[in-house]
């Protein structure tokens, strides 16, 4: 359903996005995970015809973006990283606007309003002016317009970004059900939810994709490598050292005040480390398991990337 | 054509909800209202023309219409809604005429708004109703070029400060290089009031319709607004 062959673009001397390839298939919910600046919005922008490309092509069903973008535009829907919001229209002008310039006539219209209404749950703030809404709604209503058309391709930037964890949750929940019958590529660069929503995802670092799977052999590569972050009340010299000694503990660091254990993902060493302390006489403070940052991730994955090369 | 006229009805609604319009249509009527007036009592009403209204109006319609197109495209940059604009199936040259058809249309309301001046002569006196229709036709154009002019700078900024300077620049510029040209001699001075936005004008205002004057104004509107949708197309090379 979506294509990219070679994508580059420069602005300036700068390249954002450098030579990549993916595709989407039909009914997929894809992933694209990235730090800030990774070229997510870039490609996205490019896709939804925002953008044209310096080199490249982006196919959406059988149409080229740069020979036939009306007819590409005309499936996707799309939710810009900023929420496009008129802030002096009430919800209803906004919906009934965008779903004018989509194409759809009167009636048509009027029909998706009370639908996409319903879907993103909007009704009490119909006929609010834009500029009031909290960023929540702002969310929803950027969503509602997405869909207005009721697209075959979806394209969301960052649809979570900045709303409170009850509205990331029905948010989250939304686009799944939205894609049950649409291909979706949504950006973000929360890797909880990539695994939460996506069956595929595609990683890209500086401009230039360091993976792409499915989520769950992704995950025995990201999650190769477990952390747990100890407080200890004993002598921080040998209580590392003792850490270290436990099976399947790959390395054991101090970092005032905590003990940071590393450990493959098949072994769970809680239990050890535990008795091991006890039997030292030292007090266990606290234990808890820290998931690895996406910046780690993305470094562990460019470094093995370099290592392949 | 479906839609230039969905954008260009969002705009006249926008025109209608905000205070910009209104306050430069009252702007507009108090000052050349009271030009008229004054120029009418400066012949002890003895020349019942609409001069005092032109000799000013022709000058405001450069400045309302830098007013009136400052926010058209540079508003949308600032509040994000020009992605949307521009990923919807609609034509970048479609978004841009929308736009312009809204503010023409302020326009001719403001103009007719004006009518009353006239209305007034006919009453009280016997004016030439000949140089009055030429000289609205030639206000009308002047201020479709005006307009054209301000959507070209409003497309080059996301600043509607910065949009609004720029369409005085260009529009003044294009004025005053008529004043150059009439004291300038020989051919390159004919050239500088060929043109210049105010060589045309006084022959509409005399009555004199001149296709050149037509043929010019209508030339600069269209070459701004292919500059316009030009600036959109190259902001999605960037």
């Amino acid at each position: 359903m979506i294509r990219i062959q070679s994508l580059t673009k420069c602005f300036g001397n700068r390249v954002a996005v450098d030579n990549i390839d993916f595709s989407v298939d039909k009914g997929e919910i894809v992933g694209f995970l990235g730090p800030n600046g990774a070229g997510k919005t870039t490609t996205m922008r490019i896709i939804t015809g925002y953008f044209m490309p310096t080199r490249g092509d982006v196919w959406i069903a059988n149409y080229n973006m740069a020979t036939h973008s009306l007819e590409g535009r005309r499936l996707i829907g799309y939710l810009p990283e900023m929420v496009p919001l008129y802030s002096d229209m009430t919800t209803r002008a906004y919906l009934q606007y965008v779903a004018r310039l989509r194409g759809l006539d009167r009636r048509k219209t009027k029909s998706r309003i009370d639908d996409v209404v319903q879907l993103c749950a909007l009704h009490e703030y119909i006929d609010v002016i834009l500029g009031k809404l909290s960023k929540g709604f702002r969310q929803r209503v950027g969503l509602a317009q997405a869909i207005i058309h009721d697209p075959e391709v979806l394209i969301l930037d960052e649809p979570t970004i900045g709303i409170d964890p009850i509205q990331v949750a029905q948010t989250r929940k939304l686009i799944q059900e939205l894609g049950k019958d649409r291909t979706i590529l949504l950006s973000t660069h929360v890797l909880p939810e990539a695994s939460m929503i996506c069956e595929r995802v595609i990683i890209i670092h500086e401009g230039r994709i360091v993976a792409q799977d499915r989520i769950d052999n992704l995950s025995t590569l990201l999650k190769g490598v477990n952390r747990l972050r100890v407080k200890v009340q004993g002598p921080a010299g040998k209580v590392t050292k003792r850490l270290g000694r436990i099976m399947g503990v790959h390395k054991a660091t101090y970092e005032r005040p905590y003990h940071f254990v590393e450990f493959s993902a098949e072994t769970q060493p809680q239990a050890e480390i535990m008795e091991a302390l006890v039997q030292e006489g030292w007090t266990l403070l606290s234990l808890e398991s820290i998931e690895m940052s996406l910046e780690n991730i993305f470094l562990q994955l460019t470094a093995e990337k370099e290592r392949g090369r | 054509m479906k839609n230039i006229g969905i954008v260009a009805f969002k705009e006249l609604k926008i025109y209608l909800t905000s205070p910009m319009a209104y306050v430069v249509t009252a702007i507009f009527l108090a000052l050349s209202g009271t030009f008229f007036i004054t120029y009418l009592a400066g012949t002890n009403y003895t020349d019942t023309s609409i001069r005092g209204f032109l000799d000013v109006g022709q000058i405001l319609i450069l400045l309302l219409a830098a007013l009136l197109t400052m926010r058209l495209v540079a508003e949308e940059k600032k509040l994000g809604t020009w992605e949307l604009l521009l990923t919807v199936p609609v034509r970048d040259a479609e978004i841009i005429l929308g736009k312009f058809f809204a503010s023409v249309a302020v326009l001719g309301v403001m103009l007719i708004l004006t009518f009353y001046y006239s209305l007034l002569l006919l009453i009280f006196g016997d004016p030439d109703l000949g140089p009055i229709g030429t000289s609205y036709l030639g206000l009308f154009l002047l201020g479709c070029a005006s307009l054209a002019v301000g959507i070209f700078a409003s497309s080059l900024t996301s600043d509607q400060i910065v949009s609004a300077v720029v369409t005085c620049g260009i529009l003044f510029g294009l004025w005053l290089i008529g004043v150059a040209g009439s004291i300038t001699p020989g051919a390159f001075g004919d050239i500088l009031s060929y043109i210049s936005l105010s060589y045309y004008f006084p022959d509409f205002a005399r009555g004199i319709l001149d296709t050149r004057g037509i043929v010019y104004y209508i030339s600069i509107a269209v070459i701004f607004l292919y500059l316009a949708i030009q600036s959109t197309e190259t902001d999605r090379w960037h």
